[in-house]
């Protein structure tokens, strides 16, 4: 009786707190990007109106729950204005790696520093080492099983 | 294998960055500032074809690889027929050119094309890129993804490539309006004041082969 009031509890206390969608301008993922950690960092740039970036949402998830050693954050490139669209995007899929929705338009500035030959598209992807700083930037789209090799080459 | 080939692919590409840099030698798979474009042969939406050559009039072009389907494509429609409607009689008409997988995206199929362009009674061709061969050669890799062209001795030099302007939400709200700024600086006979900027785009839908 109990366990399951807890359960029921915990139940509704998750589908109450589907996850804060933090906006930020670009240096909120400039510090993320530079910041030290223990973990390897795998920065996916998306968008709720981006259909190969939505394909390959799974891969992401996927990693974030299977590999202890990464940390998956999903940048949405939606306007702020859209928001809860976002919200309700991340909430119908459940989504558990973070999502953060970057509010800044800045592009010519910004992209540039995330990747020099980033031409612009989405789907994108930087994954950092969060210890020595390596990086490596894909502006693709991952098949099903690509990401996970793209990572052990990554980080052997 | 596939890393492997990741790997020559990257190392191929700094290569070719470093050696740019160096000389202006070594040809690229794709087009930089600077470089002199392929002239092409693609379908219009009336069902004609049209190439570059046949303006023999136009001291350059405004080529824009753009779409019906992608977000910002249609933010940016308005503008880029307010770039021919402003620019097409100054000499630099636009050329809109769809790369799209059409199996991919059944939105950006030769009808829905042509649906669009007599819907919104486009002023420019809007061009099927069948073989997505002109986006390659190009380098394009987004929609809108904009290419402006000088016409040197019938040799059409890329003078710039990339964005619209600096704001895609919001066309009253644009402080840098790169392409007019491009194409302006042509028509003065001037430098061009920046030659690349980069945005946010749909990535092109390539056919699987």
């Amino acid at each position: 009786m109990r366990i399951w009031t807890v359960s029921i509890a915990l139940l509704i206390s998750t589908q109450l707190m589907a996850q804060e969608i933090p906006a930020v301008k670009f240096d909120g993922i400039e510090d993320l990007i530079s910041e030290k950690s223990d973990k390897v960092k795998v920065i996916n740039f998306w968008a709720t109106w981006c259909k190969p970036c939505i394909q390959e949402l799974p891969e992401f998830e996927k990693l974030n729950s299977d590999n202890q050693d990464v940390e998956v954050y999903l940048v949405s490139m939606d306007f702020v204005e859209d928001m809860e669209k976002v919200e309700r995007f991340v909430a119908a899929r459940k989504l558990k790696s973070k999502v953060i929705l970057l509010d800044d338009i800045s592009y010519d500035s910004f992209m540039s520093k995330i990747d020099k030959s980033w031409s612009g598209s989405i789907p994108a992807t930087l994954i950092v080492d969060g210890r020595s700083g390596k990086k490596a930037f894909y502006e693709k789209q991952f098949l099903e099983g690509e990401l996970s090799t793209v990572l052990n080459n990554f980080m052997n | 294998m596939k890393h492997t080939l990741l790997m020559a692919l990257g190392i191929v590409s700094v290569a070719a960055v470093l050696f740019t840099n160096a000389t202006d030698n070594i040809e690229l798979e794709y087009y930089g500032v600077g470089d002199y474009a392929e002239d092409f042969n693609l379908k219009n939406v009336d069902g004609k074809m049209v190439s570059l050559k046949d303006y023999s009039d136009a001291k350059g072009f405004i080529v824009v690889f753009t779409c019906n389907t992608c977000p910002y494509a249609k933010m940016y429609e308005k503008r880029i027929m307010d770039l021919d409607q402003k620019y097409s009689s100054k000499g630099y008409p636009v050329i809109a050119i769809m790369p799209n997988d059409e199996n991919k995206v059944p939105g950006d199929s030769f009808d829905e094309m042509k649906k669009r362009s007599d819907e919104k009674n486009y002023s420019f061709p809007y061009l099927k890129d069948e073989t997505q061969d002109v986006a390659k050669a190009f380098g394009a890799t987004k929609t809108p993804h904009v290419f402006v062209l000088n016409n040197v001795d019938d040799k059409y030099k890329v003078e710039f490539i990339g964005a619209i302007d600096d704001n895609p939400k919001s066309a009253s709200s644009v402080s840098t309006k790169y392409v007019e700024d491009a194409v302006d600086a042509l028509l003065d006979g001037k430098k061009v004041p920046k030659t690349t900027a980069n945005a946010v785009g749909c990535s092109i839908k390539w056919s699987e082969s």
